[in-house]
């Protein structure tokens, strides 16, 4: 049967077929949905969402010495958390074919940076594997857990937004259960003292070559014969690009890129006066060519390095001929915080109040977006707690009254316990706000360890961030309504007067997780509403201002008297819900 | 050298049932036995923000994203939304505009020359109220089937493979109203 599945999709059927028993992920876009689908074969995969990359990775490494195909699947910055397993997973191997799933995001879609993380597996000396639609995604990850099993490596599997989330045809198969191999201990291999580890890195080193002669002649790295003049080598996604900027080029494919076939790559460069590489981001192909001596190629000399590329810009930048095309200019439609969001009230505190705020990966970095702008740092995940705390150490003691960490409970799990137990160790006064909407909404409403329940569907237990909190030091901790104005705006005044460290849980489900809790729009009363503004300095979506200046509230949008955010601020009491509006 | 693909670039708001439409086409087009790529950004998708889907289908589909002038047809639930990918739109390609105005977050009201604009970029365009349509049919959530009717008619696609793949794809329960505001949307644009 063919389907249309996504990337994301045909990885998720890929573990069902190839006879994977375990996946582990930590949310992260692109890469969301690869377990969001395995858990669809729950019967025959087990699958988790761990609290972060490392223990994603982790719990995955041991189930390979388990014996079992296992993948673990988290976006490229994910695998910064999780390098440190990486780096030396590598030398260990897997013993059930183990296969790390990444999820690149050029053009930064939904992420901080555009790294390459192709260099992983250079770093890592491990295989790289490089679908480039939904079938090469299922088909290859059968073929990356048999050069995993075969040559003892775990091996790199690279998709970008553009593969995870474009939907192609696939036909489906059947699964094969592949068993469960003896876990028999091997210390010599599995404790990596340095005695041992000396040792693996030799093994390493001719692992590589062993896999590179297996590259050369890999039916992953193709060539399709084409116009005989004109020679073109991509992977991934670019190589689509490519074959819509120059559909009558001959092209070297690679799927395999990693250990480079210098030998295959040589031999194709040969027949050409000049060669395209055609790669988004890094040169990564380029300098391995330029390594092996090959000068008669084209690549990022021409083709930008910045961003994603598609055919237009492939072929404009190679040709050098430009379409001449008049664009419109017109305004931008960034993403918000949703309508009823609870993250709102604690940034139009911390605006009102001059407070500024070391931030977090989420939803609430939008909160930097105006009127609110109550954002001065976001960097990565975990890292508001550690900013805040160190402005703090540089400027003085009293700066932790005007700035505070903002981080989500999600990712609070993920990379901010440890921040909090170093401002207790270190004797910070941070305030550290969690907006806790009990779940991971940005990436599309995850269960995590605060949330009380699996991915599988599992009751389980719901961690406490107060007990936290008090267990490493932090003695004022407490929850705080995040819908009630005034307790939110009442706690931060607190909390940043103290020269204690705080933690305040704003408590607020996201708007999002259930729509029954939405009531009728709230209305303006614009006899009484006196075109303050102050409302609109919420920054909701479902707040404008009509012809006269007054507040008019778009009832498609609102989610009623759930929020009621506007109404609480409004210094004439002139918003409310249609039917207690005369009350 | 790959056949004739058909670009179909759909554009709106997050929020607006966008990604429902794109499937919907997409379903089709592989149910008649064409190669078929979908691409669009999650994420953002219910937060207000600018969202487009690109469908591609024809006998061999490689790129995954429509580029500047490649565009068969532009569908844009939105008429600001419609202006900013107009430059997409081939020479020759349709436009098919959703007269709704949504005030883009951040600003206060909307754009005033965006109607003028789009009409001396559009003329030809087809402008439908979507909205008022979709009240009509019984539901002002089925604003993307009546845009769906409104580009069938440009589609070489039989209706009633239209409306088979409404209606396994719609919830049940509304299978009726978003036939009626197929139905609507495609008298809208003949």
């Amino acid at each position: 049967m063919r389907v249309l599945l996504s990337g994301n999709e045909a990885v998720a059927r890929g573990c069902y077929e190839h006879g994977v028993q375990v996946a582990t992920a930590y949310p992260g876009t692109p890469s969301t949905e690869i377990l969001e689908n395995v858990v669809e074969y729950k019967d025959d995969i087990y699958c988790q969402w761990s609290p972060n990359e490392k223990v994603a990775f982790e719990v995955a490494m041991g189930s390979s010495f388990g014996g079992v195909r296992t993948i673990v699947a988290m976006k490229h910055v994910g695998l910064n958390v999780a390098a440190d397993p990486l780096m030396t997973s590598s030398s260990v191997g897997g013993d059930g074919g183990f296969v790390i799933i990444t999820a690149d995001d050029p053009g930064m879609h939904s992420s901080q940076n555009e790294q390459d993380n192709r260099y992983y597996a250079k770093f890592a000396k491990i295989p790289l594997v490089e679908p480039s639609d939904s079938q090469e995604v299922k088909d290859y990850l059968g073929t990356a857990f048999e050069i995993s099993e075969q040559f003892g490596t775990p091996v790199l599997f690279r998709l970008s937004t553009r593969i995870s989330h474009a939907k192609s045809p696939v036909e489906l198969g059947e699964r094969t259960e592949v068993p469960r191999k003896e876990y028999v201990k091997d210390a010599s291999r599995r404790v990596v003292i340095p005695a041992h580890a000396r040792r693996l890195h030799v093994s390493v080193e001719d692992r590589l070559e062993k896999i590179r002669d297996f590259a050369e002649s890999s039916p992953l790295n193709r060539v399709e014969e084409g116009d005989p003049k004109v020679g073109v080598i991509s992977s991934g996604i670019s190589y689509q690009y490519a074959r819509d900027a120059f559909p009558d080029a001959t092209f070297l494919k690679l799927g395999l890129s990693f250990p480079f076939p210098v030998k295959l790559a040589t031999e194709f460069c040969r027949r050409f006066e000049t060669v395209y590489v055609v790669e988004e981001n890094e040169p990564f192909i380029e300098d391995h060519l330029k390594i092996a001596g090959i000068t008669n190629i084209v690549g990022h000399d021409r083709v930008p390095m910045c961003g994603e590329l598609n055919q237009q810009i492939v072929r404009e930048s190679i040709t050098g001929e430009r379409l001449d095309v008049d664009r419109p200019k017109t305004a931008p439609r960034p993403p918000v915080l949703c309508p009823g969001c609870p993250h709102r009230s604690t940034f139009f505190t911390l605006h009102r109040l001059g407070i500024g705020s070391t931030s977090d990966i989420g939803c609430y970095t939008l909160g930097v977006m105006p009127p609110l702008e109550g954002i001065d740092t976001c960097i990565c995940m975990g890292a508001s707690i550690g900013n805040a705390l160190g402005l703090e150490k540089a400027i003085g003691r009293e700066f932790a009254g005007k700035m505070v960490a903002v981080i989500g409970d999600s990712t609070f799990v993920h990379s901010g316990m440890t921040g909090l137990a170093d401002v207790a160790y270190n004797r910070g006064a941070t305030t550290v706000i969690v907006l806790d909407n009990s779940t991971t909404a940005m990436t599309g409403h995850q269960q995590h360890p605060g949330t009380g329940r699996t991915l599988m569907g599992e009751e389980t237990t719901t961690l406490d961030y107060v007990k936290l909190a008090h267990a490493v030091g932090v003695k004022d901790a407490r929850r705080v309504d995040a819908y009630d104005m005034d307790a939110v705006k009442e706690a931060i005044k607190q909390a940043t007067a103290s020269d204690e460290p705080t933690l305040l849980v704003m408590e607020g489900p996201c708007a999002l997780l259930d729509r029954r809790t939405w009531g009728p729009a709230l209305v303006v009363d614009s006899e009484e509403c006196v075109a303050c503004g102050l409302c609109l300095t919420l920054g909701c979506p479902a707040l404008s201002k009509d012809e006269d200046g007054k507040a008019t509230i778009n009832p498609l949008f609102c989610v009623g008297e759930l929020c009621s955010m506007c109404a609480q601020v409004c210094p004439k009491k002139c918003i409310a819900v249609p039917d207690k509006k005369d009350s | 050298m790959a056949g004739k693909v058909t670009n179909v670039f759909i554009a709106g708001v997050g929020g607006q049932g966008i990604l429902l439409a794109s499937e919907i086409l997409s379903d089709l087009a592989l149910a008649n036995g064409l190669d078929v790529k979908k691409s669009e950004v999650h994420g953002m998708a219910q937060r207000g923000g600018s969202v487009v889907s690109h469908v591609r289908f024809g006998e061999k589909v490689h790129s995954p994203v429509i580029t500047e002038a490649e565009a068969d047809l532009l569908v844009s639930f939105e008429k600001m939304e419609a202006l900013r990918w107009v430059s997409y739109v081939k020479p020759g390609g349709k436009i098919i505009v959703n007269t709704q105005e949504i005030v883009p977050s951040g600003m206060e009201e909307y754009p005033k020359d965006v109607a003028k604009e789009l009409t001396r970029r559009a003329p030809d365009a087809l402008m439908i109220d979507a909205l008022k349509l979709a009240r009509e049919a019984g539901h002002v959530r089925a604003v993307n089937t009546v845009i769906l009717g409104a580009f069938s008619t440009y589609l070489d696609f039989a209706i009633e493979e239209w409306k088979k793949v409404i209606t396994e794809r719609v919830p049940p329960k509304t299978v009726d109203i978003n036939l009626k505001a197929f139905d609507l949307g495609r008298a809208a644009a003949e």
